[in-house]
């Protein structure tokens, strides 16, 4: 009578076992290859990559190999692996100006130094299913300009910013706390979380952000910028003492104009939102920025109308692993608290038994006077 | 004692798989909430291998203080042999090596989902309770910002508020799990989704008592022999769950029980939910004549 209930060593092996069958799906099939998801799957593996806080492709491909093609459960995979791993050295600040850009487009200006360069998108593709693709038909890629090269792209708001017309970002050179190694203490400092956000569930940003366009806490924005692109990453290591660059890391950086903000008329200026992501994942990096500037409502004296504009309501609940985890803890067996609910509600229910059975004792005449 | 041979320990990760420095800095931790009774210690909580919300914040005090000559039990439900109970174990198994046991009484580390053991603890033995919210308050005031100020104020008037609403409401205090302590006459504590039946055990126990929720990244504890009281009105004292029925496997009457619905037609058998405790219970009648 005990063994519904109570699952034991062997009951967990059989069914990790059959979890591995399920992966596999039909032998007759090819299995599928870490490489080739790497390079066939770049978007999966970069929102893994993004929430799972960790830089690297390979590891992003196998842990959605193994997670079966569950993204939250590969980004759950690539975390727990990322925390037993040392941090030898702090980057410096990723110079996401000098990046090599294959996007980046402004919704704000029609033309801008640089130009606009469209690159790989979804934009713009009319959402028919390719069935081309469905017969493995193999795309050939655009004509190649060998001789063409990429003019200098300052950031946009960098331009507005030297009008004066943007919110001077000041790095305050204060040390940059790590989520991961110390516990969120609220308030935050913005660098804390962008952390969170930058790690947060990209839904969960997307309907934040949209949360904010529909009314609860409008910020009025523009996309200014969004860079897709490579960035190099420098360490300074202390017995060196000079900066060497250890690699590049492809990213999507999105930067909104908000609305303004200022003492007088005079001093208006614009605001801004700031999101950043590992790969190419222009959806997350605008939910972020969306809710970064939704975020900075206190900050700008606004009336916090909205929950993205609630630093404790979006922080608390922006990891997926922790929201995951949690909601999935309910599988776990409860019977001892609900057996305890089961005690307090027979209990609760007793007295009022008696009161429907006195009530039924009593004529109905009498009820009625 | 698992008939399953198990490694001595999991290749290329540490003893009970945190790093050193992450342990010390939980010990840390752990040190300041022996010294505040009851008071939740913001640690820097760590991702762990499993879920959060199935044991991160016990499994990573139990691997903070964990030694290589701990004797490890690990319940869930008051039962060694649930899944989730059977998987923490064979966690530190794997990447400790430590020797596992059933028996409350030869267990130097006790690790606990929603129970604490029948028989009684002794000096020298550590309880870790896995707790999914550790703020008593939260479900009176959801902001984190105002309950840490209310316990700085020792403000605690809401909570007596609510129970006093539930005896307006109910007749009853509708809280069965999770029920609130007072300890050490300072910080009002959740005692993690322990059944209030057990509330009394906590008072003044001669075993160390330490709680961790991982998601939440917060720790706390009540040291041995410290005053744990629940929360309750004079007209209206604090009561434990009673049953009606004794166990129908070692007729215990006066431990807490499963239900459990044994056929199609709704009947109710109740059993022990401290599988050690009954376990033993049985085979000493057993052995009697």
């Amino acid at each position: 009578m005990y063994v519904a209930v109570k699952g034991g060593e062997q009951a967990i092996d059989n069914a990790h076992a059959l979890l591995a069958k399920k992966r596999r799906g039909d032998t007759g099939i090819a299995e599928l290859g870490v490489e080739q998801i790497r390079q066939q799957l770049p978007l999966a593996v970069a929102r893994v990559m993004s929430e799972g806080s960790l830089y690297d492709e390979e590891l992003a491909a196998l842990a959605i190999k193994q997670a079966a093609g569950d993204l939250v459960e590969a980004i759950f995979l690539l975390r727990a692996y990322r925390t037993t791993l040392p941090r030898f050295a702090e980057s410096l600040p990723l110079d996401t100006g000098a990046m090599q850009l294959s996007r980046r487009i402004s919704a704000t200006f029609k033309d801008v130094p640089g130009g606009q360069l469209l690159g790989p998108t979804f934009d713009y593709t009319h959402r028919l299913l390719d069935f081309a693709l469905l017969a493995e038909g193999e795309r050939p890629g655009p004509p190649v300009d060998e001789s063409a090269t990429l003019g200098n792209c300052p950031r946009v708001l960098g331009l507005l910013g030297e009008e004066g017309l943007m919110t001077p970002e000041i790095d305050r050179g204060e040390p940059v706390p790590d989520l991961t190694r110390e516990p969120l203490e609220l308030p935050c400092s913005r660098a804390e979380r962008l952390q969170a956000l930058a790690r947060g569930d990209e839904g969960f940003l997307l309907a934040l952000g949209y949360s904010t366009q529909r009314g609860y806490g409008r910020n009025h924005p523009f996309a200014g910028e969004i860079r897709i692109g490579t960035a190099e990453v420098w360490i300074e290591p202390q017995e060196l003492g000079f900066p060497v660059c250890l690699g590049e890391i492809e990213l999507t950086e999105c930067e909104m104009v908000n609305q303004f903000v200022g003492e007088s008329a005079a001093q208006a200026q614009f605001t801004r939102g700031y999101g950043l992501a590992f790969g190419y994942a222009e959806r997350k990096a605008m939910g972020m920025a969306l809710v970064d500037r939704a975020l900075r409502a206190g900050e700008y004296g606004e009336e916090v109308q909205g929950p993205a504009q609630q630093e404790e309501f979006v922080l608390m609940h922006c990891d997926n692993v922790e929201a995951a985890g949690f909601v999935s803890h309910l599988k776990l067996p409860h019977y001892v608290d609900f057996q305890s609910e089961l005690e307090l509600i027979r209990k609760l229910r007793q007295p009022q038994a008696e009161q429907t059975e006195a009530d039924a004792e009593t004529p109905a005449k009498e009820k009625r006077a | 004692m698992n008939a399953h041979a198990i490694p001595a320990s999991e290749a290329g990760y540490n003893f009970a798989y945190l790093d050193e420095q992450t342990k010390r800095m939980i010990r840390r931790a752990l040190l300041k909430a022996v010294a505040i009774p009851g008071y939740q210690v913001p640690f820097g909580g760590r991702e762990m291998p499993l879920p959060y919300g199935w044991g991160t914040g016990g499994m990573q005090l139990t691997a903070a203080i964990l030694g290589a000559d701990d004797v490890l039990k690990v319940i869930d439900q008051g039962a060694d042999d649930t899944t989730n109970a059977v998987s923490i174990r064979r966690f530190f198994a794997r990447t400790a090596g430590v020797a596992t046991t059933e028996r409350t009484p030869e267990a130097t580390v006790i690790q606990t989902r929603h129970r604490i053991p029948e028989t009684p603890l002794a000096a020298g033995q550590i309880m870790v309770y896995q707790v999914p919210i550790p703020e008593p308050l939260r479900f009176i005031e959801p902001s984190e910002t105002e309950t840490r100020t209310m316990h700085a104020l020792a403000d605690y008037g809401v909570m007596h508020v609510k129970l006093y609403e539930d005896i307006a409401t109910f007749g009853h205090i509708a809280t069965s799990y999770a029920y609130p302590v007072t300890v050490d006459g300072r910080y009002v504590m959740d005692p993690s989704p322990i059944p209030k039946f057990d509330n009394p055990k906590l008072d003044r126990s001669p075993a160390l008592m330490l709680f961790g929720a991982g998601r939440e990244k917060r720790l706390y504890a009540v040291p041995p022999y410290t005053r744990v009281v629940s929360l309750d009105f004079e007209d209206h004292p604090f009561q434990i769950q009673q049953w009606e029925q004794c166990c129908a496997i070692c007729g215990s009457g006066d431990s807490y029980l499963d239900e459990l619905i044994v056929d199609d037609a709704g009947s109710k058998q109740f059993v022990c939910s401290d599988t050690d405790y009954c376990a033993q219970r049985a085979q000493q009648q057993e052995s009697r004549p």
